[in-house]
């Protein structure tokens, strides 16, 4: 930490930036009131409150270097004890989410895959690797992380990305390691992996060149607790018909869930989303004009094609009402323990959807398909995310046969356009439409 | 009399039916595709003895938006299903082996698709996958499939891809491997990724095929192997689309 770094920080983010940013909420709330789609219901009106929220993420994040230490986490890693202890939490996952809506993988990519990494590796991780070799990135700067996370709970591939990223920063790697689930998590699994959770934070106690207050800790973890189980809330009036929010809405308003747990500010935030929806409810207005036929989506989704993808749905008033990738920051709410913030970190984080078998993600598909009265499934077969991908023809052919759910494969990637065929997947989507309306 | 057309624009085929009152099959035309797409059909859609009648036209296939005169669009799934469904009076699991793509259909006792599966973004599994290896074999595709079916023995090919295939065939030709047990083993590989599909979609016997590969008999004969279930045909499966179209412009002109 230097005085200049945060002087700058409080210059650039806490007086230009907000101030910015605040007129850039206004902007776009009075464009909203201009907005009109053929099919779709204007966007929720807390959108420009979200868009606040991400922008001042990375803006935080721009100007991070010098103003305090700063960590690099893989999605599914536990960060309570990093925002205690008051480090910038930077998602290199969220990053690539955002060049993806951006259009901008092929160009970022582009440059990892010039330095040799195969085409075939996860586009987060090309995108990822990309951008830190050579400083393309649409969020202005990313901040040079002090301490890298990787949690093994969602894939393999995030231990060797991470260690590419340790190698060039030259900077502490601390690995989680999860035991896979089969059943249930075993005492001595749970005790492995709470003792990683406990050599990470003397780690970045070390970093941070203080001790983790127990108090803030808990404090954190309440607030993370409040914030997934509002975004659980957010997601149940899915169910509601017509539903006030489809997975499109929500697989941009999870930003907050995912990089920002542990903040007052995250919790206000969908305090207030889930308040708009409710009140949706109660006048009767539903994600689309027309919901005729509603479905839910496994597995991410396709960044570059959100709109695209929306509208091809919303023309033949198919609501895309639930996502189990969505689901699964709100699911383990019950998992969460502000009173034993350490043990209820090493549990959630041992038990998130792809630390379990196919057979796991199978019912909760059904169940998800019951509570949401879908007519049918979408399974993204994403080709940068195989732990997810893996399973689903089987996946499938149970939905049709046992559940007698219509169920589509949809082969893309979940940011590289290179992986996307426009044709197929437009007939794909049009049988499906058609199988859903026979 | 025509009382409805369906047109086919496949990838590598286009076709057209004309059905009557009754839906019988009356009348049709098959040519391969021509890039002019929109010229052809709109030729081929002329050609149909209307006795200057307007009669409904559903469209189907890849080029179906390209199809002018449609009263409507509908996807070859549902096209497919509703032509074998009528030709063959039964539902179960229809393969239908195109041009460029293959897709398992899976159709109810009622005739309606309830769910279907289609190949990967690769020509494995498809009738492409036929052509190019009849074509580096230099025989005719349907010299190949008896080839296949007269063969005593049979070579492993290991690859479902189109490219990789092709490849081996060289190797084997040049390790001297006799033709008809190379041909066989890529009828083989072809029915082995077609079931595969299959029963990830769920095969509910009876097995039913359509399209152009369901002319190949090494292919029929293969897939019902490894399915362990007898394989029906319709007569001229490769209309099966445009028959499907044809029929659901008589239940439905305009949509």
């Amino acid at each position: 930490m230097s005085w200049l770094g945060t002087a700058s920080y409080h210059l650039n983010v806490s007086l230009v930036g907000n101030a910015f940013l605040r007129w850039e909420r206004m902007r776009l709330q009075r464009k909203l009131a201009l907005w009109e789609h053929e099919h779709l219901n204007p966007p929720l009106g807390t959108s420009p409150r979200l868009k606040e929220l991400i922008s001042r993420h990375y803006l935080k994040g721009r100007y991070a270097d010098g103003h305090g230490p700063v960590a690099w986490v893989t999605s599914g890693a536990p960060v309570e004890f990093l925002v205690a202890l008051g480090f910038y939490v930077m998602y290199p996952e969220n990053h690539a989410a955002v060049c993806g809506i951006r259009r901008k993988v092929e160009e970022i990519a582009g440059a990892a895959e010039e330095a040799g990494y195969s085409q075939d590796l996860c586009s987060y991780a090309r995108t990822d690797i990309g951008a830190v070799l050579s400083g393309n990135t649409p969020v202005g700067r990313l901040p040079r992380p002090d301490i890298l996370v990787c949690c093994t709970n969602i894939c393999q591939t995030v231990l060797l990305w991470y260690r590419v990223l340790a190698h060039h920063f030259g900077c502490p790697l601390v690995l989680i390691d999860t035991p896979f689930i089969y059943d249930e998590a075993s005492d001595h699994a749970l005790a492995y992996v709470l003792r990683q959770v406990e050599a990470a934070v003397e780690v970045a106690e070390g970093i941070a060149g203080r001790s983790l207050s127990e108090r803030r800790l808990d404090e954190v973890t309440r607030l993370s607790l409040d914030a997934v189980e509002l975004w659980a809330e957010v997601m149940a009036t899915g169910q509601h018909s017509p539903a006030p929010i489809t997975a499109f809405d929500e697989f941009i308003h999870m930003a907050p869930i995912v990089e920002m747990r542990g903040e007052a500010y995250t919790v206000d935030y969908y305090a207030a989303l889930l308040a708009e929806l409710k009140q949706r409810q109660v006048d009767g207005v539903g994600a689309l004009k027309v919901e005729r036929k509603r479905v839910l989506w496994d597995n991410l989704p396709i960044w570059h094609r959100l709109r695209w993808l929306s509208d091809k749905l919303a023309e033949r008033g198919i609501a895309l009402v639930a996502s189990t990738y969505t689901n699964a920051w709100g699911e383990l709410a019950g998992l969460i323990d502000p009173d034993r913030p350490m043990e209820s970190a090493a549990r959630v984080h041992m038990h998130v959807i792809l630390n379990r078998g196919t057979g796991h993600k199978l019912a909760t598909i059904r169940q998800m398909a019951s509570d949401f009265q879908v007519d049918g499934v979408i399974l993204h077969s994403d080709r940068s995310c195989k732990p997810y991908s893996i399973g689903q023809i089987d996946q499938r052919e149970r939905l049709g046969t046992v559940a007698e759910l219509p169920a589509l494969l949809l082969e893309a990637d979940h940011s590289d356009p290179r992986s996307f065929s426009e044709e197929q997947v437009t007939n794909r989507l049009e049988a499906f439409a058609e199988v859903l309306e026979a | 009399m025509i009382a409805a057309l369906g047109i086919d624009a496949g990838s590598t085929t286009t076709k057209v039916v004309g059905v009557d009152a009754r839906g019988e099959r009356v009348w049709h035309r098959l040519e391969p595709m021509d890039p002019q797409m929109e010229a052809q059909s709109e030729r081929l859609l002329a050609e149909a003895p209307t006795e200057g009648r307007r009669v409904p036209v559903v469209a189907t296939g890849y080029g179906r938006e390209l199809v002018r005169q449609a009263d409507r669009r509908v996807t070859e799934i549902t096209c497919h299903g509703t032509g074998v469904f009528r030709a063959l009076g039964h539902g179960g699991t229809l393969v239908d082996i195109g041009g460029q793509d293959c897709k398992v259909i899976v159709i109810s006792s009622k005739g309606k698709v309830t769910n279907f599966a289609m190949n990967d973004k690769c020509a494995a599994g498809t009738g492409r996958f036929l052509e190019v290896a009849a074509a580096r074999m230099r025989l005719e595709l349907p010299d190949f499939a008896r080839t296949a079916v007269e063969a005593n023995d049979e070579e492993p090919i290991s690859n479902t891809c189109t490219v990789f295939a092709e490849s081996e065939i060289v190797s084997l030709i040049a390790r001297g491997r006799p033709v008809p047990g190379i041909a066989r083993g890529l009828h083989r590989s072809l029915a082995r990724r077609v079931a595969s599909l299959a029963r990830g979609a769920g095969v509910r016997p009876p097995v039913m095929l359509s399209g152009g590969g369901a002319h190949n008999g090494a292919l029929r004969h293969l897939l019902a192997e490894e399915l362990d279930h007898e394989v029906l045909v319709p007569a001229e499966p490769q209309l099966m689309g445009a028959y499907g179209a044809a029929l659901i412009g008589l239940r439905s002109p305009g949509g």
